[in-house]
């Protein structure tokens, strides 16, 4: 690789941070210029992406894929600190920008203007999720999670509301509690181990003695339930519709990533150190993972049928979402993985664009409005209200309802997994990865596809019923206006999912090389640590051929 | 010195759980306060090599690789940063339950009295 190509690992991180600390420079007044400069930065990050997706899709050598790791300041790994991108993280940064974009956009029209300090927030939120996926160690990814979880506190706080400010108040003390957790179980390991680093980690568990093996797992296990309450796994999930619902749409859309990059830490260190390779500790905690999943999407699948507001319903979605994920990764199964990667991406895409589509949709009724006709008027200023006049007489798109009938249609065809759209593709990938298992289908396996079934049968069920409440009932509702730059997100993210069940083939052969990387953690650790024994790799990295010259030379 | 800490460590966090659970945001950040006490102890407890007395986490000038003579500087380096980003965070939540208290009126968690 080119020596300017060796650095796109870092701006993921170094971008956003870098322009949402600028912005904080100016006044809040000068709202078109954060706004292009937000916009650039988000459209400039779809880039790096591609291209790291595109980079690490390509054979290097004797192999189908290629690792870019990044050692900062050139301090080699694992003493000092690496930025990994492999397929699967550079997936999820495609994702996250993806989402970035369209939710930016989104709120662009009018929901930037219900609170101060907006753009620098949603950036900061972008650094410390593309971080949280970079990251080759714990600490870091610590420090990622503390930067998109404050970040987060500002953003569930945004538009203000006394509804915003008491569900704050649970997630965020959940979140701080967390945070201890993940700190202790990061001490635990560290205490055993004697190294943060992730492909470290990975050669170490193997050899580990019986009695630091015990502590070890504990510690493991501990970091896990951190990582637990992020992706909501069921008994830990209870703050998670209140706030998803209390938050703007904009907001609750990019939420729907939040919950992933618990499912994406679990997956990676599940793989890394309990993996096939893992000696005694192998499959450490699969069982709960399973059965946790599980009893994720019973509990989702009953909220799905009990919520009253579709906001709740979106977040109750999540929770089906994130079970699913998490369950599949309990099976251990590579092709299940792959499946699950699938549903990953879609299920993100799809509820994201449905927390758009509802804030569009529930416009035409009072509460919301309300709401937000009073934080507008205490936030937004004379002169920007001049210029809005003007804005809103431009682009009323006709037949509104129709477009957003037929917007609603599509998510709930994708949340519930329906043959025309990606979630049924996701869904059979998993189900037929699942039973094709070799031997006897056990009972779990079972209760595991009839759970999937219902809880898709749940969520076409709640949306029917909300959709012919909304769409078909409008007895005292407007028609909302909806601007065409709130259209276009919802459509793009919906039109990617079509995308993904048109070029399913390919989408698939990636996520099942990607699914078949995470099996290799010996790889992974060869990638990052090198080949050489312990005592020889404090040299220059870029000689070992795949690894990137970091830092100044 | 050992049994010490581990006692300090046990009453922070069982006074910091204690205080999480109860209904007011002031305990409840208190509760955090000690909470993260706990945890910044407990990760200088897990440094390679066990608890030290007299011993830098650096080496002085000179001297080199003699590993008893120096503490592990990986625990202190965590913990400096979990003190800092522990302190914001509170800070933040702090400002959270004063925006509660003044749009709700109570100091209840959940931002209503529970009915009795």
């Amino acid at each position: 690789m080119t020596p300017v190509l060796d650095h796109l690992a870092i701006l993921p991180v170094l971008l956003p941070l870098a322009v949402g600390a600028f912005m904080l420079l100016f006044d809040e007044r000068r709202r078109l210029l954060k706004m292009s400069l937000s916009l650039a930065t988000v459209f400039a990050l779809l880039a790096i992406a591609v291209t790291l997706v595109v980079l690490v899709g390509l054979p290097n050598g004797d192999r189908w894929s290629t690792m870019i790791v990044y050692p900062l300041g050139n301090w080699p790994p694992p003493f000092g600190i690496v930025l990994v991108v492999d397929r699967l993280a550079a997936l999820m940064l495609l994702l996250t920008s993806v989402l970035g974009c369209a939710t930016l956009l989104f709120a662009m029209a009018r929901w930037h203007k219900a609170g101060p300090r907006f753009y620098t927030l949603f950036l900061l939120l972008l650094t410390g999720l593309n971080g949280a996926f970079l990251t080759g160690d714990l600490f870091n990814l610590f420090v990622f999670f503390e930067i998109l979880l404050a970040a987060s506190y500002g953003l569930v706080l945004h538009g203000s509301g006394t509804a915003r400010v008491r569900a704050g108040l649970h997630y965020i003390p959940i979140n701080l509690v967390a945070s201890s957790l993940f700190l202790i179980g990061v001490a635990v390991i560290y205490g055993v181990t004697g190294t943060l680093n992730m492909a470290d980690l990975s050669r170490i568990v193997p050899t580990l003695a019986p009695e630091s093996r015990t502590l070890m797992e504990a510690g493991a296990a501990v970091l896990g339930i951190a990582f637990l309450v992020k992706a909501g796994m069921w008994p830990l999930s209870f703050w998670l519709p209140t706030t998803y619902a209390a938050a703007c749409a904009p907001i609750a859309a990019m939420f729907a990533i939040m919950t992933k990059v618990g499912i994406y830490v679990i997956l990676r260190l599940f793989l890394l150190c309990f993996g096939d390779e893992a000696g005694a500790s192998e499959e450490f905690g699969a069982l709960w993972l399973y059965y946790g999943g599980m009893a994720t999407i019973l509990f989702g699948g009953l909220g799905v049928l009990a919520s009253q507001s579709m906001q709740r319903l979106g977040g109750y979605s999540v929770l089906i979402s994130s079970g699913t994920l998490l369950a599949a990764i309990g099976t251990g199964n590579s092709a299940v993985i792959s499946g699950a990667l699938y549903y990953l991406v879609t299920s993100t895409l799809a509820i994201s664009a449905y927390f758009l589509l509802v804030e569009l949709i529930e416009r035409g009724q009072a509460a919301g409005a309300d709401v937000l006709a009073v934080t507008l008027e205490i936030f937004g200023d004379p002169e920007e209200d001049i210029e809005d006049e003007d804005e809103e007489v431009g682009v009323a798109i006709p037949a509104t309802i129709a477009v957003l009938g037929g917007a609603f249609l599509a998510s709930t065809a994708l949340l519930a997994g329906l043959p025309p759209l990606s979630g049924f593709i996701a869904k059979f990938a998993m189900l037929s990865a699942l039973l094709n298992e070799a031997g006897d289908i056990p009972l779990a396996h079972w209760s595991f596809v009839a759970l999937l079934m219902l809880s898709g049968l749940a969520t076409l069920i709640a949306m029917t019923r909300n959709g012919i409440r909304t769409l078909w009932v409008p007895a005292e509702t407007d028609i909302p206006r909806v601007r065409a730059i709130e259209a276009i997100p919802v459509g793009a993210l919906l039109f990617l999912c079509a995308a993904m069940t048109f070029a399913g083939g390919p989408v698939m052969r990636y996520m099942e090389a990607t699914a078949q990387i995470l099996y290799w953690p010996s790889e992974y650790a060869r990638d990052v640590l090198g080949d050489r024994p312990a005592g020889h790799v404090a040299s220059d990295p870029r000689a070992s051929g795949h690894g990137p010259a970091g830092g100044p030379p | 010195m050992e049994i010490v800490l581990s006692i300090g460590i046990g009453l922070f966090t069982a006074s910091g759980v204690w205080l999480l659970l109860r209904p007011r945001t002031y305990q409840v950040i208190i509760g955090l306060a000690l909470l993260s006490y706990a945890v910044n102890l407990f990760i200088f407890a897990m440094a390679g090599g066990g608890l030290r007395v007299d011993a830098p986490p650096i080496l002085a000038p000179g001297g080199v690789g003699d590993s008893t003579a120096i503490a592990d500087p990986i625990p202190q380096a965590l913990v400096l940063t979990a003190i800092v980003i522990g302190f914001a965070m509170t800070a933040l939540f702090l400002v959270v339950l004063l925006a509660a208290r003044g749009r709700t009126g109570t100091d209840h968690v959940d931002g209503r009295e529970p009915d009795r």
